[in-house]
């Protein structure tokens, strides 16, 4: 996870424009803060399309093969087989409510969250 | 009670549901019409997208492709729903912020060009019909052998509902129909798939049942299956048999064209806000994994289940269910060599003692897998009813969902947005009810007499989606650079790119088709991907030699990445 800038606006009524509550240079100020919540955003995104891919067309795809020498503890499913026709859906879930949990919190954080 | 009469009950009910829900929620305004007034929770929202996306192909044959392709198959499991992260991550959030109606709508604003909005909408409406017209012949097939009425018949009864509730409700009665549509086609699928479970595997639970041991038994299952698929002369179930560029190529296609089917994606305007838009992709690919984690262990039970009763064995002594198969035709027996058994064998079978290949006598088609599962597993015939029920859930949803977007296309993006913006509301309402009408006509009819060509161009929508819509989205919303002639030289060159090697292949040159010909051994259906990388490529290219958009565009962009203020999804003001 990225480092977090400095906390901005949360506590701001919903509604108010984007640069409210600011005296000085206040919408060079925001604009330089929704940079670094894209950036963010991007960072976040890029990494777990790099889980994403690894999984599926990584491990269930280019390297299966290889996987397939290791078997899951306990049952007959061979490691790039198993994650082809079910780990990687498995994974797919959990990074979808992943990206949205993470998300949510950095809405907040930037104070570009829903009312 | 018959099989036929317990059909008859349980689709009949399911029916009646379906109208009465539809009945009471009937649309209003374009609004309601269009994205039900943007006030869907989002698991609801995820339970209809699921029903949306999950066809009569997903229900029917997906688990028999899997039974007889093995390893091959994971493609479809991978890219039909590795294509959802793309969805959560890439589009729903943006699109939903921009809020508007449809993705031609964002891709004419988004490039400031009639152009790209007409080449959207004409690529939204082929891949639409593509769909459609399967469904329609999935529930035209499903009427047939159930009750026993011609084809022809089953797909004007499903015309008539899909009438009722798509013309009727728009997206806000297809919406609520779809949720109750999940219900009967999930229940439907996991019913049999447990039963089957505990049977073979001695556990409830199919996705752990796969991977473990016969019931009273040492050896795994998939062992087993692999032990047995090697005696017969198949390539071994768990492992690869198709070249690896073409797997990879072929998931990165569906998963891409998955996140660029505008059916789904229109799905994400119909949430409150941008924050329901993103969990609502994680709860539409839960209950899509409910179906797409089972479809696999089903296949297993039933390609060892098979192979066991017939592979050797004389064809006197068959088990009962197979003979209504028979009949059908869907199963054929041909005794080559007269001696009353069963050679069910793959290509590499040989003779041990003569060391001469030996031939294969049974023809099974992938399609009955999961219709005879109940009968395989000796359930009561009531569950035969319920398959029935889930089957035409499955296909009537996505029928809907896909008449809507062919609707819309006409009625907002050609009309409203193109030839007549001063078409009133109610105006708009009614000619979208009307081509949601022609939709349904269109469809009826290339379900009845089907040309030929309609399962070849199922490879056409994931293609065109992903060498298309995917792309010219991606770009306008994670670079603010992009602009009109880049975003349309993109388009161009990936959909002519796609479309003319599909067409080279399946059309064209069907000889030629094979892997020694194919671009770096991919396939047309894998195609896409390649597509997708140029129409990529293109469009950058071209747009560092081209000046950047308007400024008003550049805002609009940041705006998109901000969930703050998101309203409705809503009608632009016509000067």
């Amino acid at each position: 996870m990225p480092t977090p800038p400095p906390p901005h606006g949360s506590s701001a009524s919903p509604g108010s424009g984007p640069a409210a509550g600011h005296a000085a240079a206040p919408a060079a100020a925001r604009a330089a803060e929704l940079e670094a919540y894209w950036r963010a955003n991007r960072r976040l995104v890029a990494g777990l399309l790099a889980i994403w891919a690894a999984v599926s067309l990584g491990g269930g795809v280019l390297f299966a093969e290889q996987l397939d020498r290791v078997r899951l503890p306990g049952t007959g499913f061979k490691l790039g087989f198993w994650l082809a026709q079910q780990g990687s859906i498995y994974v797919f879930v959990v990074l979808i409510f992943v990206y949205a949990a993470a998300m949510n919190r950095l809405d907040r954080r930037f104070g570009v969250d829903e009312a | 009670m018959s099989t036929t009469a317990w059909t008859i009950v349980i689709v009949g009910a399911t029916f009646a549901l379906y109208l009465f829900i539809a009945l009471r929620s009937r649309a209003g305004s374009t609004g309601e019409f269009y994205v039900a007034g943007g006030g869907v929770p989002p698991v609801a929202n995820g339970m209809a997208t699921a029903a949306d996306w999950m066809s009569a192909a997903s229900f029917l044959s997906m688990a028999g492709v899997i039974s007889f392709a093995g390893y091959d198959a994971s493609v479809y499991l991978m890219g039909w729903t590795g294509g959802y992260v793309l969805l959560a991550l890439l589009l729903a959030p943006y699109l939903r912020k921009f809020g508007r109606f449809t993705v031609p709508d964002f891709i004419g604003d988004r490039y400031e060009s009639s152009t790209a909005r007409i080449v959207a909408v004409v690529a939204a409406i082929f891949v639409s019909f593509t769909y459609v017209a399967g469904q329609m012949r999935g529930v035209g097939l499903v009427f047939s052998r159930f009750l026993e009425v011609e084809v022809s018949t089953g797909v004007l009864i499903g015309m008539g509902v899909v009438f009722v509730y798509a013309v009727l409700g728009g997206m806000k009665g297809i919406t609520y129909t779809q949720v109750a549509q999940y219900v009967v086609l999930i229940f439907a699928f996991m019913v049999p798939a447990i039963f089957v479970s505990l049977a073979v595997a001695g556990t409830p639970v199919p996705q752990l049942g796969f991977g473990g041991t016969v019931a009273g038994g040492s050896t795994f299952l998939l062992d087993r299956l692999d032990g047995l698929h090697r005696d017969l002369g198949f390539h071994l179930y768990t492992e690869r048999s198709l070249p690896l560029p073409e797997l990879f190529a072929t998931t990165l296609a569906l998963m891409v064209g998955t996140a660029g089917l505008p059916h789904v994606i229109i799905r994400f305007y119909t949430v409150p806000r941008v924050r329901d838009a993103r969990i609502s992709a994680g709860w539409a690919l839960v209950f899509i994994a409910v179906l797409y984690t089972t479809a696999p262990a089903v296949a297993v039970f039933a390609r060892t289940n098979l192979i066991e009763s017939l592979a050797g064995k004389p064809w006197a002594e068959r088990p009962a269910w197979v003979d209504p198969w028979v009949a059908t035709g869907l199963v054929r027996f041909d005794d080559r060599d007269g001696d009353g058994r069963v050679s069910y064998v793959g290509p590499a079978a040989v003779d041990p003692a003569s060391g001469l290949p030996i031939e294969n006598e049974l023809f099974v088609d992938k399609d009955i897998m999961v219709l005879a599962n109940p009968e395989i597993a000796g359930l009561p015939n009531w569950v035969t009813g319920l398959v029935a029920a889930g089957a035409l859930a499955a296909a009537l949803s996505t029928a809907a969902g896909l008449l809507l977007v062919i609707s819309t296309s006409i009625s907002h993006d050609l009309l409203k947005r193109t030839l007549l913006p001063r078409i009133s509301e109610r105006g708009e309402l009614w000619v979208a009810r009307g081509a949601a009408a022609v939709g349904v006509a269109i469809a009826g009819w290339l379900g009845i007499d089907p040309p030929g060509f309609v399962s070849e161009v199922v490879a056409f929508a994931f293609g065109l989606a992903a060498a298309s819509f995917f792309p010219a989205i991606v770009m306008g919303i994670f670079s603010r650079r992009m602009n009109r002639h880049g975003a349309i030289a993109g388009l161009v060159v990936g959909l002519a790119f796609t479309a003319g090697y599909i067409v080279w292949f399946k059309f064209l040159y069907p000889d030629l088709a094979s892997t020694e010909n194919y671009l770096f051994g991919i396939s047309p259906t894998g195609i896409g991907a390649v597509g997708m990388a140029l129409n990529f490529a293109v469009a950058i290219a071209v747009a560092r030699f081209t000046p950047p958009p308007s400024s008003a565009i550049q805002e609009l962009v940041t705006s998109i990445r901000t969930p703050r203020g998101a309203g409705a999804a809503h009608e632009i003001q016509v000067p």
